[in-house]
């Protein structure tokens, strides 16, 4: 009732504002959007196409050594073709090390994206004092670089001087070894979880905040309690929300490498190849060998790329739907 | 129109150029007056003021030392600077092991014209180490780290047991160490030091890498290392000995609390010791290396590098005068051990700069007696142009024996290192013996 009349001057405005009531402009406009464009296209062009094309060179590329490879002259960079992609596709480590981070996706994805959704739909059923204490304290991991969080984590790790373990073994427990094999998976997904879900909590409470109060009150009218609102209206509004942090998490779960990388030093478990960037990083820096390390690069980009716009592409037109 | 379009390049293009200006140029090149500039990278601790020492007594050559963060990095630096053409230092320091990896890199000069005379200078095992067993010299060796056993002295004296001679006792020991106190053990087996396990394979007799012919030998899974992975594996087995890594906050803690009792480490632990287990000072006695055969002692090497001049250098000359008199000169030879904390290779350095204990070790006077002993017995190893990819398979396949806890593991791991390392070499191209 109210908002009527608000929505007739903004009608009034678009219709002054359209292209088509100003007849003689659209000739001259040819060459603004790319001036406009440019900055935005020579550093994309420099900083992400250009270095993209080189990876993508240099993993047609190799080094040949001939002989004893001492001195100038015995090596020489040649065409390699596919070998590296062959090389790295058929290297004993890679497949394993993809099995890992699918698995460690299985874990990471639904328990950080379930958390997070659960604890934006607790703050926001609350919208109390307490509510925004907790929302500053969830999102505050996020604030933590992975880095440092591994090492804090790794601390909490090492049995002799963890305080976890110190107050289990004066429980008369027995800490578990959490970097033995069995455990290290959890307790990089544990890290991984504990920084993430703060984030996507602010994203999903966000897209909450902005359903209209209307609808909860219509339909707790109704008679719907707060877990229907929750399961079937709150839920389903942010859907697109979700499905883009599900897609955010994906990739992040496709790149993980700080936590593991700094936690290696300090476990047997975690080797070189633990995840495929770590791959990528072994290959480029502790073997020397760029070309290998490009193509494996552009191996996992193309798996990103696919299986983020798969994804897209698969739930996309259901969940965007509504909007329309 | 046109100006729009220009001014939005132009600002692009600044910002480019901004991106792209961040090397800083320290190319060696002569300032004013002819005098020479040389840029060093080093990053011992205090290198600086050691090189003050040749700064004020050589005024034609002026050396800047640019502090680097370690081994691997700087290696990482220099061999982008080679790729790239320019940014490389004048000098530079090496670890032993990476020194064949620069070569084959064509990151190092080869200065045998002004530098091959000082061979007599230096142990037959540093001089190897940058001769690589050829005729060329690829740089001065600086320092080396002879490896030693440091123990508890106040927990063997209260176990009543002696510093063990052999490897025999040094598992007896182990064993009687870890049954009196369950929690306590003399050492760790670390699958994250690779250098560790090479200087105990090397005092086995030991040399992974050599060149025949015009072709590399790889021999990781020989005798000599079966027998001292087969050795740890069984120790590692029994659970008398830790399969955690060392230099992690655990392993200092144990170390600072009394649960490792011992370490099999080279020359420059005082330093490492002072700093992890602060509270431990004057309980530490140190020994010579446990022997395979008392009758023939041996040693190795853990750690210790060379000065080399860089291909890029563009005073070779007086790059090598620098790192002559860096690494020879009585006067320098103080300064990097009293310095730089470092334990010169030069030989007539223990005799002259090297007469007090370190702090930690006060106690004990023949500390650099026993020390110099180990770099005499020190066996000849030869490093490989892949060291790195050998050392990386050493932390995967070892970590996995390690937490695997059998001995049969730690003799399989030796394997998968030597293939691994055989098969990167072939795939680069590089003639491989048998």
């Amino acid at each position: 009732m109210t908002t009527l009349p608000a929505v007739t001057p903004a009608a009034e405005r678009s219709a002054v504002t359209t292209a088509a009531d100003r007849p003689g402009r659209g000739r001259r406009r040819s060459g603004t959007p790319y001036a406009f464009l440019a900055p935005a296209l020579v550093l994309f062009t420099a900083f992400l196409g250009a270095p993209v094309v080189y990876a993508g060179y240099l993993s047609l590329r190799r080094v040949k050594v001939s002989g004893l490879g001492l001195g100038r002259g015995s090596r020489v960079e040649q065409w390699a073709g596919l070998s590296n992609y062959t090389r790295v596709l058929t290297d004993s480590e890679f497949l394993p090390s993809v099995g890992r981070i699918a698995l460690y996706g299985l874990i990471v994805v639904p328990l950080m994206l379930g958390g997070a959704l659960l604890m934006a739909l607790l703050i926001d059923a609350g919208r109390s004092r307490a509510g925004r204490f907790a929302r500053t304290a969830i999102f505050l991991p996020y604030a933590v670089p992975a880095v440092i969080a591994s090492l804090l984590w790794g601390f909490l790790y090492l049995p002799r001087i963890s305080p976890i373990s110190d107050v289990l073994n004066g429980a008369g427990l027995s800490a578990p070894n959490v970097f033995s094999s069995s455990w290290v998976l959890y307790a990089v997904a544990n890290i991984a979880i504990w920084g993430g879900m703060g984030f996507n909590m602010i994203v999903l409470y966000t897209a909450l905040r902005t359903i209209p109060g209307e609808l909860s009150e219509a339909a707790r009218i109704d008679g719907a309690s707060d877990v229907q609102i929750a399961l079937r209206i709150k839920i389903p509004v942010i859907l697109p929300s979700l499905i883009m942090t599900f897609v955010f998490s994906l990739i992040a779960t496709l790149q993980v490498f700080a936590e593991p990388m700094t936690l290696r030093p300090l476990a047997n478990t975690i080797s070189a190849t633990w995840t495929p960037l770590m791959m990528v990083y072994r290959d480029a820096f502790i073997r020397n060998d760029i070309h290998a390390a490009a193509a494996t690069s552009v191996v996992i980009a193309v798996a990103t790329f696919a299986l983020s716009f798969g994804f897209l592409k698969l739930v996309g037109s259901r969940a965007f739907r509504q909007e329309d | 129109m046109r100006k729009a379009i220009g001014g939005a390049l132009a600002a692009s293009l600044l910002l480019l150029a901004a991106g792209c200006s961040g090397s800083d140029d320290d190319s060696g090149g002569t300032a004013g007056g002819g005098k020479v500039e040389l840029t060093y990278w080093s990053w011992a601790p205090n290198m600086d003021k050691v090189v003050e020492g040749w700064n004020a007594g050589h005024p034609g050559i002026h050396v800047t030392v640019n502090k680097q963060d370690g081994g691997d990095p700087a290696v990482t630096k220099l061999l982008t600077a080679i790729k790239a053409g320019s940014g490389a230092p004048d000098v530079m320091q090496a670890e032993y092991q990476k020194i064949p990896t620069l070569v084959s890199a064509d990151a190092i000069a080869d200065i045998a014209a002004d530098a091959g005379g000082l061979k007599a200078k230096f142990p037959d095992s540093a001089w190897n180490a940058v001769t690589l067993g050829s005729e060329s010299v690829y740089g001065v060796p600086q320092d080396s780290g002879p490896m030693m056993f440091y123990y508890r002295a106040d927990v063997f004296e209260k176990l009543s047991i002696s510093p063990p001679a052999t490897w025999d006792q040094y598992a007896d020991a182990a064993r009687k160490i870890h049954s009196a106190n369950k929690k306590q053990y003399l050492g760790t087996f670390s699958a994250n030091d690779p250098g560790w396990f090479a200087g105990l394979a090397q005092q086995a007799g030991a040399s992974w890498w050599g060149v025949q012919g015009d072709s590399w030998t790889v021999t990781i899974n020989d005798a000599a290392t079966q027998k001292v992975a087969g050795y740890w594996g069984g120790l590692v087995q029994e659970g008398v000995i830790a399969n955690t890594p060392m230099y992690t906050p655990d392993w200092n803690a144990a170390l600072n609390d009394g649960t490792q009792v011992g370490w099999l480490s080279a020359v420059w632990a005082p330093g490492v010791l002072e700093g992890n287990a602060a509270s431990t000072k004057g309980k530490w006695k140190v020994a010579a290396l446990p022997q395979w055969d008392p009758a023939k002692p041996a040693s190795g090497n853990w750690g210790g590098s060379a000065t080399s001049v860089t291909t890029q250098s563009k005073h070779k000359k007086q790059a090598v005068e620098f790192i002559t008199w860096l690494n020879t000169d009585p006067a320098a030879l103080k300064a990097l051990a009293g310095t730089a904390n470092i334990y010169p290779a030069a030989t007539e350095a223990t005799s002259t700069a090297l007469t007090a204990p370190p702090a930690f070790f006060a106690g004990q006077q023949d500390f650099y007696a026993i020390a110099a002993e180990a770099g005499k017995v020190t066996n000849p190893f030869t490093y490989g142009p892949n060291v790195n990819v050998a050392y990386s398979a050493y932390n995967d396949a070892f970590g996995k024996a390690a937490e695997a806890e059998q001995s049969a593991a730690f003799t399989a791991a030796l394997g998968t290192m030597q293939t691994t390392t055989v098969s990167d070499m072939k795939t680069a191209g590089f003639k491989v013996a048998g």
